[in-house]
């Protein structure tokens, strides 16, 4: 069966590119194929540094013939739908077949030589690919992720003649740009094509790269009894930098093994694509590095590593002058530094915002077991490495750099650690924090930035959280969770909205309202800064909390309507409102609660309906009555009996057993509903009955608002 | 290398004869302060409209905030990028840009050159293009750009741009560590002799000299002066773009100097850098004009 091979060659195609696009061009190719009922046994893809390529194995030589029916019109149809009909097909009144009194046109394509296919999918693939970025070239129109130069294109053998914007497909490619024999050469198929792009130092398969790559540079480090340090991220990369991946171990020079361990990796990393090395008796680093070339040089590398060594040393001298000026000077000069930074323009400088995440960091402390002294201490030097030269260089150091910068100026541990950690946890993936210190900085420094952006009307839509406030509220969950933080967050909101208004020159009054204010800009234009309630702010951020809870439990496969339930309580407290909801699960599960929750639901229906028709009645639930149902004074004793179970097991914070009470409704409940008719003719037999329903509506709704919960 | 590595200025000249001889016009540095080799209008104007040409030089980059007091090894205020521009660029651009290093005496076979993506953008002049930093053993050697637009207007022909780091270049193919142990001529001239001095007193100036309100009044003048130019008519009835672009290149250059004195604070920032660009591509658009009725 015939083969397709076709190559797009160009100039180097960015590394975080090429294995996206393997993937678009073997979607886009099967898209294609398939629309032009073209069957295969196999398609594959491969992406390199300056090329892309797609084999098809199994193609048909042709597309199979076709036979398509078209419906026609009624055979007693008029002469003229007749006639356009006939015109539309080109057949003949006698070609026609006639089928439950409607006539149908039955029309055969021949196959079409599936050569002739080719081009115009090509076409389409290349003008719709779809690159993060493209560019034009020349006086050229066509547009690619660098230029295009040559497209090679075999069908069964066979070039395939078309174009592209001038570019001729032919049987012909490139090898390695310096390591090739310098000729472009043809080739006939896919085994073909693989076997001389081998010859000529080209590595077509991205895994085969990688291997060459950590084979090599293991094999290197090993010889001379060290360990390479992995990097997933790294080698994708690099993987896609070089056709001919070659590892080499360099020298770095030992002097800058004295610096921090990150800076040394991040400056291999970031600026050189460097893996580090790692001497596997100390497990730190060793003064090496292994740099992946494109070329097998004819010294063997020497002059390569000794030009890479020489690179590496300006980069760590760099580092290096970073850090040795930072030691001069010092965390006073830096905070100073950030009062002239802007942290937003209507939240501040970074400075105000320090002041905030310093003075929230005092209120917090207490209820995490910290020191407030030594909380503030450590909020008040968390974000000055922000104005450090090392932080400014690497921006990915900010907190380790800090954490370095504190104990260095004789800082006692725990305050440069929560100097370091304060910016913990950044993703789901990430360790959360529990040394009271840094616990107390990390929430100050989050719920500052919620505050803020709320308090602004800053707040995520859709996919846009460009100030990654979803994340913020992640963290605080996490962070009260995960270190069993018991405290009301509305007042810890209000605290800091009351922080924030203050700082930013808003007057609160005593209600709470702050002061719409005309501030004076720079240039003297007056700024309006709109200023909002600091109750709402709280309120939304309540609401966001809880909906980055649910989307918390939801990930550990909880429902999120039970969150609504427990959130509608007014509750603030996390970590009560998570044990709850643990509690309401489980309860639901069982079939008291599922039958109460139906119960719940109709007595609340049957009180939503009444209450539309009138207040409804208060009071005292009656017993005794005469001619009272059995059913209703059970029930009106067992929720009595719940009221007070509830009570004393919410107190302690039971939910388990405050879920126990409420299943001790359910039989009265179900034999409520079963005998009992709450809309009797008798008022006083109609009243009491409701008063009893918003009693069993009552208890429940101590629990959670059953009334959120589906199902 | 196999043969004795080039001194400074042997390699602006071995660039010259190179550039020159793929008939570039080698002009000379622009007059004016500028922080780039690409804002030359030798590049930053004649990559736009559909008018070919090929121009190589050296120009003078001031950059006031990396100065050093001449204390850093690989840091200057002031120093020199080789800048050429091919429009349209020719097909073989990475081929000739290979050789231009093999003049120099970079072997390919023995050092390893890259092709690493980097996508320039310069938002002061509210340019852009594709194309990749060149590695030479891990340094970057040289910003290859596909010119993709200029001034904010989308260019006509794509112009190839290379903007060599001579003194990186320099260093590489002597294979000294610190800027000032270049060898600037042959005979051992040194890059301290010619260049040390001067850093010392720019990074002074630079930092704690220029009188900052002097330098908002001047920027401020400067500004003013672009519209005027822009709304002016020469003799043949065209607008004065040209001196309005010297007026955009010194207000650029009074913004890095009240940078570098941290006059600007962080959110004046953008709007200096919007205002810059605003002007810059008032001066495309009425460059491009012109060059569009005249082609």
């Amino acid at each position: 069966m015939p083969q397709l091979l076709l190559e797009l060659f160009s100039e180097e195609i960015p590394a975080r590119m090429q294995q996206g696009a393997a993937r678009d061009l073997e979607r886009m190719a099967a898209d294609r194929l398939k629309a032009a009922g073209l069957t295969y046994d196999a398609l594959t893809t491969w992406a390199g540094p300056r090329r892309l390529t797609l084999m098809v194995d199994g193609l048909p030589a042709a597309t199979p013939d076709r036979e398509e029916e078209l419906k026609g019109p009624r055979a007693n149809a008029p002469e003229q739908a007749l006639e356009g009909f006939l015109r539309k097909t080109g057949l003949t009144r006698d070609q026609l077949v006639e089928r439950d009194g409607v006539l149908f046109a039955v029309i055969s394509q021949k196959g079409q030589p599936t050569a002739g296919l080719i081009p115009d999918m090509v076409d389409q693939i290349v003008r719709a690919f779809p690159w993060p970025k493209s560019m034009r070239w020349g006086s050229g129109t066509l547009r690619w992720v660098r230029p295009l130069k040559r497209i090679l294109a075999l069908f069964d053998g066979q070039v395939v003649q078309f174009d592209i914007d001038g570019i001729k497909a032919e049987d012909v490619t490139e090898g390695h740009r310096f390591l090739g024999a310098g000729q472009p050469f043809t080739v006939r198929d896919f085994a073909d094509y693989r076997h001389k792009l081998g010859r000529e130092h080209v590595l077509l398969d991205v895994a085969d790269r990688k291997l060459r790559i950590l084979e090599a540079a293991r094999a290197a480090c090993h010889d001379h009894g060290l360990a390479l340090v992995d990097d997933d991220g790294l080698l994708d990369e690099v993987a896609g930098l070089a056709e001919w991946p070659t590892p080499i171990l360099g020298d770095m020079d030992p002097q800058f093994l004295d610096l921090p361990p990150e800076v040394v990796r991040l400056s291999m990393k970031v600026h050189q694509k460097y893996f580090a090395v790692r001497d596997p008796a100390t497990q730190g680093l060793a003064p090496h590095f292994v740099v992946v070339a494109n070329v097998e040089a004819s010294d063997g590398g020497a002059a390569l590593a000794a030009g890479n060594s020489r690179v590496l040393s300006a980069r760590l001298n760099d580092a290096r002058f970073f850090w040795d000026e930072d030691l001069k000077t010092g965390f006073d000069a830096w905070n100073d530094k950030l009062s002239g930074v802007t942290f937003h323009a209507k939240l501040g400088t970074l400075a105000e915002r320090v002041d905030r995440i310093a003075a929230l960091a005092r209120e917090i402390a207490p209820l995490v077991g910290a020191d407030p002294d030594q909380a503030e201490t450590a909020a008040r030097l968390a974000k000055a490495d922000l104005a450090s030269g090392m932080v400014g260089e690497f921006p990915e150091l900010q907190g380790v750099m800090g954490g370095y910068y504190a104990r260095a100026f004789g800082q006692p541990d725990a305050i440069a650690d929560a100097v370091r950690d304060h910016y913990k946890p950044q993703g789901p993936a990430d360790s959360v924090p529990t040394a009271p210190l840094t616990v107390a900085v990390s929430l100050a420094d989050k719920l500052d930035t919620l505050v803020g952006f709320f308090a602004i009307d800053e707040k995520p839509t859709g996919s846009k959280d460009p100030f990654a406030l979803r994340r913020a509220a992640l963290g605080v969950i996490r962070l009260v969770l995960e270190n069993n933080l018991r405290a009301p967050l509305k007042p810890v909101l209000k605290q800091e909205g009351a922080f924030l208004y203050d700082r930013l020159g808003f007057k609160l009054r005593e209600d709470g309202f702050a002061n719409e204010t005309d501030l004076l800009r720079d240039d003297g234009q007056p700024q309006r800064r709109s200023s909002r309630r600091i109750e709402t702010v709280a309120l939304d951020l309540l609401a966001f909390f809880a909906d980055r809870l649910k989307v918390l439990l939801r990930d550990q496969g909880k429902r999120h309507d039970l969150v609504d339930a427990v959130f509608a309580l007014g509750d603030d407290d996390l970590v009560r409102i998570v044990r709850r909801v643990e509690a309401l699960d489980a309860f639901l599960a069982t079939d008291d609660g599922a039958n109460l929750l139906a119960g719940y639901k109709r007595a609340s229906n049957i009180l939503r309906a009444e209450e539309k028709k009138g207040p409804l009645p208060e009071g005292m639930v009656r017993t005794g009555l005469p001619d009272q149902p059995e059913q209703e004074t059970a029930l009106a004793f067992a929720a009595a009996a719940a009221a007070t179970a509830v009570d004393q097991a919410l107190e302690t914070e039971d939910f388990a057993a405050a879920m126990r009470a409420l299943a001790a409704l359910r039989a009265p409940v179900d034999a409520f509903f079963d005998k009992v008719l709450v809309n009797s003719d008798v008022p006083e037999e109609r009243d009491n009955r409701l008063k009893l329903l918003g009693q069993v509506r009552a208890v429940m709704g101590r629990v959670a608002d059953f009334g959120q919960i589906s199902g | 290398m196999t043969t004795e590595p080039l001194a400074f200025q042997d390699l602006i000249l071995t660039l010259h004869k190179y550039w020159g001889d793929q008939s570039c016009a080698i002009l000379q540095p622009y007059d004016i302060e500028v922080g780039a080799g690409t804002l030359h209008p030798a590049t930053v104007l004649r990559a736009l409209g559909p008018r070919p040409w090929k121009a190589a030089y050296v120009q003078p980059s001031r950059r006031p905030g990396d100065g050093r007091y001449g204390e850093n090894p690989n840091r200057l205020q002031h120093y020199y990028q080789y800048q050429v521009i091919l429009k349209p660029n020719p097909d073989n651009l990475q081929q000739l840009y290979l050789g231009s290093l093999a003049a120099i005496g970079i072997d390919p076979k023995l050092h390893d050159i890259r092709f690493v993506e980097d996508d320039w953008e310069n938002p002061t002049v509210g340019a852009w293009g594709l194309g990749w930093e060149v590695w030479c053993d891990g340094m970057e050697v040289t910003q290859f750009t596909y010119f993709q637009g200029v001034g904010g207007i989308e260019v006509d022909v794509v112009s190839g741009e290379l903007t060599y780091g001579l003194e990186r270049l320099a260093m590489y193919v002597q294979g000294v560590d610190n800027v000032y142990d270049l060898k600037f001529t042959k005979e051992g001239l040194t890059y301290r002799e010619v260049f040390l001095e001067n850093e010392r007193q720019q990074s002074e100036a630079n930092f704690h000299g220029y009188d900052v309100d002097g330098l908002k009044r001047r920027f401020e003048d400067m500004v003013a002066e672009v519209s005027r130019f822009l709304a002016m008519k020469g003799p043949q009835g065209q607008a004065l773009v040209l001196p309005a672009y010297d007026q955009v290149l010194k207000a650029s250059h009074l913004f890095n100097l009240m940078d570098a004195r941290g006059a600007i604070a962080v959110a004046e920032r953008q709007s200096y850098i919007g205002r810059i660009r605003d002007l810059c591509k008032a001066c495309a658009v009425a460059y491009v004009e012109q060059e569009r009725a005249d082609a």
